[in-house]
């Protein structure tokens, strides 16, 4: 079956506080969405990630390894995570994706795997 | 022959690819088929005359070509085959294509005209690769054909067309009619693409004429086909309605030296009747499903001013009420703007300025129609100087010739006067 990355993307400011009650209701809202895709049989995998400013630049080149302090794209907006997903078709992937935005409170991107 | 080979493929062409395109699961290929099926009927067809279902014919020949072409190819091929249920036609002989059962294919061509409609109008798709998707594969017209019509190099539109299709093919994307949950806003994206090539057509967006009547009878088409295929869907009643009322009027939007003729001005007596006629009647058939939609109150509109013998007799209340429709169903500075030209009308030119100074002026900055709209009912309240600036803007912002033309005068008529 066809699998898909549906992606989170947010402006770089966002602050990691799980301690804030804003904080529990949004992970509780992602929690609710995650099961109903291992309900479904539709989950892969997923995480959510750390800001891009704890990201490393790794490049290989004739051998030699070099690291710089990341993001790679010094974009504003940046993804904060990503679900892994198998649907039938684009049309089932972009109802996933539209209950994925509704839980992260943001725009998702969905990009087909290849293979 | 009473019809041409041109005349058949502009007609068939889109019902071919439609149907191939289920049987062999991929696009390129089946257009590739249709149209080497449509080279042997010119060869063939002057000596043996046109068959009596030429859509059949073209269908079942195109489907050979491909089983013969698969066949020839790889082993990937064969499980090609396989997987589309090709070999279960094996016995069929390939040089009497029109033996085979034209009837199953004629039953469920009206479900693959649907199914690739939706398909082509995806919204995953971009506006304007939607248009050419439609366009190329259910208009069949040529890449060349289609990117002289929306004035883009050829190499553009062309890799407009590569691009959309691999996206759909990437995503998988299914070859369907949507289910009921995702239905109106899979269908809302088919009429508007349907009705964006009306409006290119109506207005094209540059160059010298104003209208391009090919465009237009091509979205009137797909609209008569829509409305054919989804009976139940009374906003596909009302898009088809709606460009049969404009086009009523085609004539006489421009005068007999290609200038624009403002609906105010227009000779109503070259009115088409029937495309008038036919557009009442499927508007008041939406009025009886009493299940109003945007397309549906726009061509209730058209209707209004269809209805009036003269510009004087315009019902503008009857107009105004419908603005007020549309406006809490689609609360765009758009549908503001009309409707603010509508209450111009109807209790006069400083109201009109009144309701406009209320939209949201951001939006509209770059509208074209905004400018002209408010250069005229500045003009009309004695306001010249800000009148003749904004005619200026709205000329700036014009890519039409012809319109850019009525604006010019406009403004010099405003600037002579006194």
């Amino acid at each position: 079956m066809p699998q898909y990355m549906i992606s989170v993307w947010h402006d770089e400011t966002y602050e990691v506080d799980f301690s804030t009650p804003d904080a529990q209701r949004r992970v509780a809202l992602v929690g609710e969405f995650n099961e109903e895709l291992q309900g479904a049989g539709a989950w892969v995998f997923a995480a959510g990630l750390h800001p891009s400013s704890s990201a490393t630049v790794v490049r290989s080149s004739g051998g030699d390894v070099s690291m710089t302090d990341g993001p790679y794209a010094e974009t504003k907006e940046q993804m904060g995570g990503f679900w892994m997903i198998e649907a039938a078709d684009l049309e089932t992937a972009l109802e996933w994706a539209g209950k994925a935005a509704a839980a992260s409170e943001g725009p998702v991107e969905v990009r087909p795997a290849q293979g | 022959m009473t019809e041409t080979l041109d005349d058949i493929f502009r007609r068939e062409a889109g019902r071919c690819i439609a149907t191939l395109i289920r049987v062999l699961g991929d696009i390129d290929l089946a257009e590739d088929v249709v149209a080497e099926a449509f080279a042997i009927a010119a060869e063939t067809w002057p000596q043996t005359g046109i068959p009596p279902d030429p859509g059949g014919w073209i269908t079942t020949t195109a489907r050979n070509r491909a089983i013969d072409r698969l066949r020839r190819e790889s082993t990937g091929a064969v499980r090609h085959l396989d997987a589309h249920r090709l070999h279960i036609d094996d016995t069929e002989p390939d040089n009497d294509p029109e033996s085979h059962d034209l009837n199953e294919f004629v039953d469920v061509v009206a479900d693959d005209q649907l199914r690739l409609m939706f398909l082509c109008a995806h919204p995953a798709l971009a506006a304007d690769a939607q248009v050419a998707l439609i366009l190329r594969l259910l208009g069949g017209l040529e890449t060349g054909e289609i990117a002289t019509t929306f004035v883009v190099p050829e190499a553009t539109l062309a890799q407009r067309i590569v691009r959309a299709k691999r996206k759909l093919h990437d995503n998988h994307a299914s070859y369907r009619v949507p289910k009921t949950a995702e239905l109106p806003d899979r269908l809302q994206a088919v009429l508007a693409a349907i009705y964006l090539i009306y409006t290119e057509g109506h207005t094209a967006t540059s160059g010298w004429k104003l209208t391009r009547v090919d465009l237009s009878n091509e979205a009137i088409r797909l609209g008569r086909t829509l409305v054919t295929l989804m009976p139940d869907e009374p906003e596909a009643m009302g898009l088809l309605a709606l460009m049969l009322l404009s086009e009523s009027r085609r004539r006489s939007r421009v005068g007999n030296d290609g200038t624009l003729v403002r609906l105010a001005d227009q000779d109503r007596a070259q009115w088409d009747r029937t495309l008038i006629d036919e557009g009442h009647d499927l508007v008041r058939a939406c009025l009886r499903r009493n299940q109003p939609g945007p397309f549906q109150i726009q061509s209730a509109i058209a209707a209004v001013h269809a209805d009036a013998p003269i510009a004087e007799a315009t019902d503008w209340t009857q107009i105004l009420a419908l603005y007020d429709e549309l406006y809490l169903l689609r609360p765009s500075p758009v549908v503001a703007l009309n409707r603010s030209a509508a209450i111009a009308e109807l209790h006069g030119p400083v109201a009109g300025l009144t309701a406009l100074a209320e939209i949201d002026q951001v939006s509209l900055e770059s509208y074209q129609p905004y400018h002209a709209t408010r250069a005229d009912l500045l003009a009309r309240t004695g306001h010249r100087d800000v009148a003749i600036d904004a005619y200026g803007r709205a000329i700036e912002l014009t890519t039409n010739a012809v319109e850019r033309a009525f604006l010019v005068r406009q403004r010099a008529v405003l600037s002579t006067d006194q």
